[in-house]
């Protein structure tokens, strides 16, 4: 039976497998189409190209109509235009070469840049100059075909999907790692430990601490428990790790014992705890015409909902009664109040995903194909 | 002593500053290093994760078991990212101190680490939560039945709340008006009505619930009374 099975199915996938080719085929020539024989071609991106230049200067305190000033030793990188240099307030310090850099930024669409080549072209020198950034470029096709990976496996788990994941785990773990590294690790702790290192190579506005020992002998707290955190690696005395993990489940119950008390417990009780019955706000008129104003009905119903599904839903959470008789109804009551609130949650849910879904689909249309 | 005693007296100490802190002002200054020291070992914690990343994969690359070209994929996204990031390769230099060059910003879309996240990071991140669009929907459309009351209402719910935020909504019931005395059975007044009031309701006791677990579980590590993080060691 199974051999028969087999026997059947193969032609079966001889043919799926062309129509697989065939499709793939058809796929690269209508894309080589869409980017050669069109205009505009598709996935270009185009930068403004802003140039900047940064020359070294010292603040001159104290100039007079016959003296040369006095110069601080404090220096200053400052644009050559800057009016404080025509003005005598800083001077260039000599023999160091200005800087001179060029930044990208990305113009938003390719009618756009178009237009400001266009206008530059014309002989208006105020358009800024815009150019093809072939990196950028490049970087739509990586996106547009890592997005088309991970949708592939709508189909089924294919080698193309894993690649898009594997490129996803490792940018993201190096991603975080990094950014904790430059925003938390060089100016909490080695900023610490050594702040004149860290602000002639990485953070030159680094703050000046009043009490620099102090800073840096508590700085050792957490290099040391650090290390221990990393000792977990190690194939032996992991239970070193222990210290830094207790410290760390510490801190955080402290802070979430507190902070969930003020701002969710007690912020939804107060929230909770309104006048039951909502007055339409008088206006000025009727303020002078009468001193009683119209019940706001819907307000009012809805602020007895609320009283009522808050009540409700805890005598549901509350466990220590049976929920038997009124306490029962009560719970029933708060479980269709529950109902309620996930099935709204879950198309609140499901229409946020849908707006992730159609905003990565217009990437494909409008960024990448070029199909306005 | 060392494996048990210590970590409960460091988690003890750790979390009652904080709470005292909180009360009294002449604390302020010592949480506000505690946090400090926090902060940096959250940021090592990713180092950790990393560590253990790379850990897990190269011994699927040496061993050359299933699915190693996969884990070899992972390692040099990882290493290309870290290099990038770490060295701010293509960095935009700082306006006020060109000169310094680590002063530059590493996420700058011109940097070779800025390049990566907008090119490859962040459209593969969000294609995956896009991803979960179908999937919920699947899973919606296998899982719900109106076999009860409750279903029923979770059902609807749903129904109304996904409607009411597409252009069905207001074809099917946009014509009643506002006005009237049957404006409240149009889908967008249905949805506002349930998300503003019953929604929020059910929230908020949801919210109260948590508060009070993750207070009590906070006190019962703080006291000791809970010692499942010692257990593994």
């Amino acid at each position: 039976m199974s051999t028969a099975n087999t026997q059947t199915s193969a032609p079966g996938r001889s043919d799926l497998r062309w129509l697989w080719i065939s499709l793939m085929v058809f796929s690269v020539a209508a894309l080589a189409a869409n980017a050669f024989l069109r205009k505009d071609g598709m996935a270009h991106r185009y930068v403004e190209v802003i140039e900047f230049e940064r020359v070294e200067a010292k603040a001159v305190v104290e100039s007079g109509a016959n003296a040369t000033g006095t110069e601080t030793a404090q220096t200053e990188w400052v644009d050559p235009t800057d009016a404080r240099l025509a003005n005598g307030t800083l001077r260039l310090v000599e023999g160091v070469a200005p800087i001179k850099w060029k930044l990208h930024k990305d113009v938003a669409s390719t009618t756009e840049a178009n237009e400001t080549s266009a206008r530059r072209a014309a002989g208006d020198m105020s358009a800024p100059v815009v150019e093809l950034s072939m990196w950028n470029s490049l970087g739509v096709w990586a996106a547009a075909l890592l997005t088309l990976g991970i949708f592939s496996f709508l189909y089924r788990d294919n080698p193309y999907y894993k690649v898009s994941e594997s490129l996803l785990i490792g940018s993201s773990a190096a991603y975080w790692m990094i950014n904790g590294f430059w925003t938390t690790i060089v100016p909490n702790l080695f900023g610490k430990l050594a702040p004149d290192v860290v602000r002639a190579y990485a953070i030159p506005s680094l703050p000046v601490s009043e009490h620099p020992g102090l800073d840096a002998g508590l700085a050792f707290v957490p290099l040391i428990l650090g290390f221990m955190l990393i000792w977990r690696l190690a194939p032996k005395g992991g239970w070193i790790a222990v210290w830094p993990l207790a410290f760390i489940i510490g801190t955080t119950a402290g802070l979430k014992l507190v902070s969930s008390i003020e701002s969710d417990l007690m912020a939804q009780v107060v929230a909770t705890m309104k006048p039951m019955v909502v007055f339409t706000a008088p206006s000025t008129s009727a303020v002078a015409s009468s001193a009683v104003s119209a019940v706001n009905f819907w307000a009012t119903v809805g602020s007895l909902v609320g009283v009522v599904g808050v009540l409700s839903v805890l005598t549901y959470f509350f466990f220590s009664v049976e929920h038997k008789g009124a306490v029962g109804k009560a719970a029933r009551l708060g479980v269709w109040f529950l109902m309620i609130t996930f099935g709204s949650a879950f198309g609140l849910t499901v229409m946020g995903r849908i707006t992730l879904l159609a905003q990565r689909l217009e990437f494909l249309f409008n960024s990448w194909l070029n199909i306005n | 002593m060392l494996r048990r005693t210590i970590p409960m007296l460091i988690l003890a100490a750790s979390g009652i500053l904080l709470v005292v802190a909180y009360f009294s002002p002449f604390t302020t200054s010592w949480s506000e290093t505690v946090l400090g020291w926090f902060n940096v070992l959250a940021a090592v914690a990713f180092v950790l994760g990393a560590g253990n990343l790379l850990a897990v994969n190269l011994e699927l690359v040496s061993a050359r078991r299933a699915g190693w070209a996969y884990a070899l994929i992972t390692l040099l996204s990882f290493a290309a990212m870290f290099v990038f990031g770490l060295f701010k390769i293509g960095v935009v230099p700082n306006p006020d101190h060109p000169n310094v060059y680590f002063a530059g910003d590493y996420e700058s879309s011109q940097s070779a680490f800025g390049w990566v996240y907008e090119y490859i990071f962040s459209p593969l991140t969000s294609t995956m939560f896009a991803l979960l669009a179908f999937y919920v929907a699947s899973a919606a459309f296998r899982a719900f039945r109106a076999k009860n009351i409750e279903a029923i209402l979770l059902l609807s719910t749903a129904f109304i709340v996904l409607i009411a935020q597409t252009a069905g909504g207001m074809f099917l019931t946009g014509w009643i008006p506002e006005d009237s005395m049957f404006a409240f059975l149009r889908f967008d007044w249905m949805k506002v009505g349930i998300t503003e009031y019953i929604q929020t309701a059910g929230m908020r006791a949801i919210t109260i619930g948590i508060a009070l677990g993750i207070a009590a579980t906070s006190l019962r590590l703080i006291l000791g009374l809970d010692k499942s993080y010692l257990s593994k060691n």
